[in-house]
């Protein structure tokens, strides 16, 4: 029931999109290879390809992804859910902050 | 083949400004590692480093001979001069000729040349210093070192990440034993505290936001640390030829390449340089007393060295004495391999283990005795310096008692 879909599933489905299509590029796959359920192994991720996917992250989002974070990311849910947790909380204002000042 | 010996030692870090300062940090178990100069300024996800506290280059150089050099190729030149000091070289235009000179340096006089880049992409300046390039070149350590002495023979640098200076350390050997030189000094030097190599550091998520604790199972990473490490080297008969004293002997020397990852190590390539070795040494893994690890205090390289030297050293691998002393002096990249060689060598001579600092709790994957926290009294004959470098290239020394 695609037109019941709240708008803040509608921007979720997007953030999803956006980090499958960063994993993607960054691993050098076709988008159509990478899905939420794809695992590391699938796609030949090892922890340095996972350091640089999340450097991807944090320059596609404007987030800071902390250290201790990282060593629980296993999965591309992981990285899709670790994204949605820092774009949430992050505020919205702090980007325009310079200009008011 | 000629048997060679070293006869001086040199070294500046944050555990020591020279070697009988760096002795007694490795018998006491004490920490050069600081908060950093500058961490307020930079804002780092880390925040401590073993920097040499108080570093002044006025202290060491004239003025104008300082402006010359990095810090990097600075402490490659004050290293020497304690090293060929304690030699008690005596120049002659002969031996300027066939002394060799080959140092490790990873990165060069890169806060230099940080410097530089600094000036035009950030501070809009239209021009950077005249003496970037050659500032910032890995072989300046090499050539403000000959340029000390005025030495003339075979000199060059080695750059293999954090095995470089063990890798130009071996290098040397091989020079000395087969007569290319007969006299060497080598080493490397290394000084990575400027702003934009600290954030790629930082990027590579490797370094500990808090401590540098190797082989304990709640290890959390690196400490990065400057500093220099030189050794005289000479054959044996050259030596007693002047009446030196050896200190002791470089008996063997072995390296590797993993073809495994860029970054990731592997057992078995550790395991192979550790090998070579011991069998360019001639001797059995039973023979060896201590092991200075590469031991950085990341997840990954101490479970992998613990592997790798289970591998080499089987059945007696529960009986063998190793330890990290990087939780000392941090890890000093393309020093690392003279810094701990000396640690080796300090032990062999002095007859005791340097120990792991920092150690709080046993890793079931890190099973090997690493000497937690403090020193041991124990007399040996052999001693081995493990450096595993990124990359995947690896190189082993081997000392002896003399």
């Amino acid at each position: 029931m695609p037109d019941e879909m709240s708008p803040a599933m509608t921007a979720g489905d997007d953030l999803t999109t956006r980090v499958l299509r960063i994993i993607a590029e960054t691993q050098r796959k076709d988008p159509s290879q990478v899905t939420i359920d794809s695992s590391f192994e699938e796609l030949g991720i090892d922890s340095m390809d996972g350091v640089n996917i999340i450097f991807a992250l944090e320059n596609e989002f404007n987030i800071n992804v902390p250290d201790e974070e990282v060593k629980n990311i296993r999965s591309v849910r992981d990285m899709v859910e670790g994204v949605r947790k820092l774009v949430v909380g992050a505020d919205p204002g702090s980007d325009s902050a310079p200009a008011a000042s | 083949m000629r048997r060679v010996v070293v006869t001086g030692i040199g070294v500046i870090c944050a555990a020591g400004r020279t070697t009988e300062e760096f002795l007694q940090s490795l018998r006491e178990g004490r920490s050069g590692i600081a908060r950093l100069r500058a961490q307020d300024e930079w804002g780092l996800r880390f925040s401590t480093g073993g920097e040499v506290d108080g570093y002044c280059a006025a202290d060491y150089f004239a003025p104008k001979d300082g402006d010359m050099m990095d810090r990097f190729a600075q402490f490659a030149v004050i290293a020497a001069r304690e090293a060929v000091k304690q030699s008690g070289i005596e120049w002659t235009q002969d031996l300027l000729e066939n002394t060799a000179i080959v140092t490790g340096s990873c990165i060069g006089g890169q806060a230099t040349e940080d410097q530089g880049f600094w000036d035009v992409y950030k501070n809009g300046k239209p021009r950077v210093h005249p003496m970037t390039i050659p500032k910032t070149m890995a072989n300046a350590g090499a050539s403000a070192v000959s340029l000390e002495f005025g030495i003339t023979g075979p000199a060059f640098t080695v750059a293999t990440a954090c095995a470089s200076s063990a890798h130009a350390i071996g290098q040397a050997y091989t020079m000395v034993r087969s007569g290319m030189a007969d006299f060497a000094v080598t080493g490397g030097s290394e000084a990575p505290f400027s702003f934009g190599l600290l954030k790629a550091w930082e990027a590579m998520r490797v370094v500990s936001p808090t401590i540098c604790r190797p082989f304990s199972k709640d290890r959390n990473g690196m400490i990065l640390g400057e500093g220099s490490a030189m050794f005289t080297i000479e054959t044996l008969e050259h030596a007693q030829a002047r009446g030196a004293k050896p200190i002791a002997e470089i008996v063997g020397f072995g390296m590797s390449a993993d073809a495994h990852h860029i970054t990731q190590p592997s057992a078995e390539g550790a395991a192979k340089a550790v090998r070579m070795a011991l069998r360019d040494a001639g001797i059995g893994p039973e023979q060896v007393g201590y092991i200075n690890s590469h031991g950085t205090g990341t997840t990954v390289n101490d479970s992998t060295e613990t592997r790798a030297l289970k591998l080499v050293f089987g059945e007696h691998a529960g009986k063998i004495t190793m330890s990290s002393t990087k939780a000392m002096h941090g890890h000093t990249l393309g020093a690392a391999g003279a810094i701990e060689s000396t640690a080796a060598i300090l032990a062999l001579t002095n007859n005791f283990i340097p120990p792991t600092i920092n150690y709080s709790e046993p890793d079931p994957e890190c099973d090997l005795d690493c000497t937690p926290n403090v020193a041991r009294a124990a007399a040996f004959e052999y001693a081995i310096s493990n450096s595993f470098a990124f990359g995947g290239l690896n190189a082993v020394l081997a000392f002896r008692k003399i």
